[in-house]
C-alpha cells in the first residue's frame, strides 16, 4: 500500500506530464485525461499485479475510454514502465503513442479508441482467466458517456450472468461528453441502480481519493461472486481551474498563457 | 456442409485445448454434440454479436483460439467494427463462422441473405476468407485453418451435396479445378460450384468445353492459379451468390486488370437488393440468373457472339 503522500505525488507527476505533453504536441483531450489521473494512480500505484509485461499471468487493464491515452502513457512513465524518450514521442510522426492507445506499445494489452468495445475485451480476458484457472483479473476503465453504447450492456449482462467476479470496471463519471453534459445529451441516471439492476456489485466513490480508490479496488478483488463496478465521481479537467467542468476542454489545446497558468495551479496544489 | 464443418471443429477442439466456441444463440440441432464435448469451452453468449467478437478478442489475447458462430449476415455485419478493431487490429486467431452463403436462407427473407459479406471482409487486408464448396472441402478447410495465425472468416453454405468430379481438397491461395475445357472458365464462389458443374455438363452437350474453377480460398486470393487459368482462355464467367461489387467477380476483374490478361469477363451476381423476392434457394438462384441454365445460356451467347 502506498501512502497518501506518495499517491498524491504520483497523481501530480501524471498531471504534469499530461499538461507538458499535450502542450508540446498541441493536442486536446486534456480534460478527459485529467479526469482519470487518480484512477490510474490507484491502479498502477499499487492495485494492478502487473510487474512484467512478459508475465502472461499479469492483471489485464483496458483503457476503454481510449481518448484518455495520454493519462495512461503518463502513468506508465511515472511508474517506470515507459522511458522518457518514449513519452516524448507522444504524437510525433511515426510514433506508436497516438491520442488513442495502440497495443503495439509495451504495456498496452488492447488498442482502443472506438467507444464501447473495451469492456467486451476485458470480460473476454476474465473468462479466459477462469478457463485457465488463473487468479489474474481484468480491469477496464470506461467513460460515463461510453455507456451510451449498447454493446457495453451486452458485456455487462454477460459478465453478471457468468458471475465473473474477476472483472473490475471503473466508470469515470465526470458528467460530460463531447458536445455537452451527459444529463443533457443522453441522461445516464440513475446510473448506480442501472448497474445494480444488471447484477453488478456497485461502489460509488470519490474518483480523486486515491487512498479510498485503492482500498476499494483491493477489497472488491477478493469478492468473487459478482463483477464489480466503481462509479467514480470525478471532475472533468481536475486540477486546472479553467478546464474544470467545461465542455470546450474536451477538444481544445492550450495557449502558452493557459499552459503557464495550468502548471502554476498544479504546483500550488500540494 | 454445416454439420461436416462443425464435426471437424469438434475434432480439432478435442485435440487442442486452446479452442473455445461461442455462439450468438444459433445452431439448433447443429451444435449440441460440440457443446457437450467442449463443456465449459462452449458458451452461448446470447443474441449479442458485438460482445461475442469482443469476448473472442479477450480470449484470444490470453492464448485461446475462439470460434464465433452465427448466421453470416449477423456474424459479419453487426460486429464488423469489432472484428476490425479486435481480432484484425490485434492479429489474433479468431475464427468467424458465418452460416448461409448468399441466398441459402431462402424463405427467411432478405435480412438473412449474406450478399456483401465477402466484399466487406475482402476490404480487410489481413482477413483470411474461406468459402468451401461442399462438405468434404469444409472439413479440409477447417483443418487447413490451423496454420493461420490471424483471423479467418468462414462462409459456410447450407448445401450438403458433394460436387461431382471435385476432390474436396483445400489449399490456401489455390483454385480447385474440375475439367480442362479450353473454351471458357466458369469461376465459382464456394457453394455456387454445384451450379457451375451442372452448367459445364449442359455446355458439353452443345460442344463447348468448360473448366470449372472453385474459389474457396477467397483471401489469400488464388492469383497465380487464376493467371494460369485465364491466361489462355478467351472467356471467363464468374458466378457468386453475392452482390456484384467487391465479391468474386471483382476479384477476378482485378487479377485480369493487374496482370494485363486478354480474357473477356462476364460476371453473374445478385444485381440489387432483392426486396420482396423470397423463395427456395433453387428458385432464388434462378431468379438471379445464377443457376446452371442461366450460366450455360450466358456462355453460349458470349461464345456465339465471338464467332460473328
Amino acid at each position: 500500500m502506498t501512502t497518501t503522500t506518495q499517491s498524491q505525488a504520483l497523481s501530480k507527476q501524471i498531471r504534469r506530464s499530461v499538461l507538458t505533453q499535450s502542450k508540446r504536441a498541441n493536442v486536446g483531450h486534456i480534460g478527459s485525461a485529467l479526469s482519470v489521473v487518480d484512477l490510474l494512480a490507484a491502479l498502477y500505484g499499487s492495485v494492478l499485479l502487473a510487474h512484467s509485461e512478459d508475465d502472461s499471468q499479469r492483471d489485464r487493464f483496458v483503457l476503454s475510454k481510449g481518448h484518455a491515452a495520454l493519462a495512461l502513457y503518463a502513468t506508465l512513465h511515472a511508474t517506470g514502465r515507459l522511458r522518457d524518450g518514449e513519452l516524448d514521442s507522444f504524437c510525433v510522426d511515426g510514433s506508436a503513442l497516438a491520442t488513442h492507445p495502440e497495443h503495439d506499445l509495451s504495456w498496452v494489452d488492447f488498442s482502443t479508441g472506438s467507444l464501447g468495445l473495451g469492456i467486451s475485451f476485458a470480460v473476454g480476458a476474465a473468462l479466459a482467466a477462469r478457463l485457465q484457472g488463473s487468479r489474474r483479473r481484468a480491469f477496464v476503465l470506461l467513460s460515463d458517456a461510453e455507456c451510451n453504447e449498447g454493446s457495453v450492456w451486452e458485456a455487462v449482462m454477460f459478465a453478471a450472468h457468468h458471475g465473473l467476479g474477476n472483472v473490475i470496471a471503473l466508470v469515470d463519471v465526470n458528467g460530460q461528453q463531447a458536445l455537452g453534459y451527459t444529463r443533457e445529451v443522453l441522461d445516464l441516471e440513475p446510473l448506480s441502480s442501472r448497474w445494480a439492476a444488471f447484477g453488478w456489485d456497485v461502489h460509488e466513490i470519490d474518483g480523486h481519493d486515491v487512498q479510498a480508490l485503492t482500498e476499494t479496488l483491493e477489497s472488491v478483488a477478493d469478492a468473487p461472486a459478482k463483477p464489480h463496478v466503481l462509479l467514480a465521481q470525478t471532475t472533468f479537467g481536475k486540477g486546472v481551474s479553467y478546464m474544470e467542468n467545461t465542455i470546450a476542454w474536451h477538444y481544445m489545446p492550450m495557449s502558452d498563457e493557459q499552459y503557464a497558468q495550468a502548471i502554476g495551479e498544479l504546483d500550488g496544489v500540494s | 456442409m454445416r454439420n461436416a464443418f462443425i464435426d471437424a471443429v469438434q475434432e480439432i477442439a478435442e485435440r487442442d485445448r486452446r479452442v473455445v466456441f461461442l455462439t450468438g444463440d444459433l445452431g439448433f440441432t447443429i451444435l449440441e454434440p460440440l457443446a457437450e464435448s467442449l463443456r465449459e469451452r462452449f458458451v452461448n453468449v446470447g443474441v449479442a454479436e458485438q460482445n461475442m467478437v469482443g469476448l473472442a478478442t479477450g480470449l484470444a489475447e490470453a492464448g485461446f483460439v475462439p470460434f464465433v458462430y452465427s448466421i453470416a449476415t449477423f456474424a459479419s455485419m453487426r460486429p464488423y467494427e469489432v472484428i476490425r478493431n479486435g481480432p484484425l487490429l490485434h492479429s489474433l486467431p479468431v475464427r468467424i463462422v458465418g452460416v448461409g452463403a448468399g441466398l441459402d436462407y431462402g424463405h427467411n427473407g432478405v435480412t438473412h441473405y449474406a450478399l456483401e459479406d465477402v466484399a466487406i471482409m475482402r476490404a480487410q487486408p489481413d482477413m483470411t476468407i474461406i468459402a468451401p464448396a461442399e462438405p468434404a472441402q469444409a472439413v479440409a478447410a477447417a483443418h487447413a485453418s490451423l496454420e493461420v495465425d490471424g483471423p479467418i472468416y468462414f462462409r459456410i453454405g447450407k448445401t450438403n451435396a458433394a460436387i461431382p468430379g471435385f476432390d474436396g481438397a483445400f489449399e490456401l491461395g489455390r483454385l480447385g479445378l474440375i475439367g480442362e475445357g479450353r473454351d471458357v472458365a466458369i469461376v465459382a464462389l464456394g457453394s455456387m460450384a454445384g451450379e457451375a458443374v451442372k452448367a459445364r455438363e449442359l455446355l458439353q452437350s452443345q460442344g463447348i468445353d468448360a473448366t470449372v474453377a472453385v474459389v474457396a480460398s477467397v483471401q489469400p486470393a488464388p492469383v497465380e492459379d487464376l493467371i494460369e487459368l485465364l491466361g489462355d482462355r478467351p472467356l471467363a464467367v464468374t458466378v457468386e451468390a453475392h452482390y456484384r461489387t467487391g465479391g468474386l467477380g471483382s476479384l477476378v476483374a482485378e487479377v485480369i486488370a493487374d496482370h494485363g490478361l486478354a480474357c473477356r469477363l462476364r460476371r453473374r451476381a445478385v444485381e440489387a437488393m432483392p426486396r420482396g423476392l423470397t423463395g427456395t434457394q433453387a428458385f432464388l438462384d434462378d431468379a438471379h440468373h445464377l443457376s446452371a441454365g442461366a450460366l450455360a445460356a450466358t456462355i453460349a451467347g458470349e461464345l456465339t457472339q465471338n464467332v460473328f
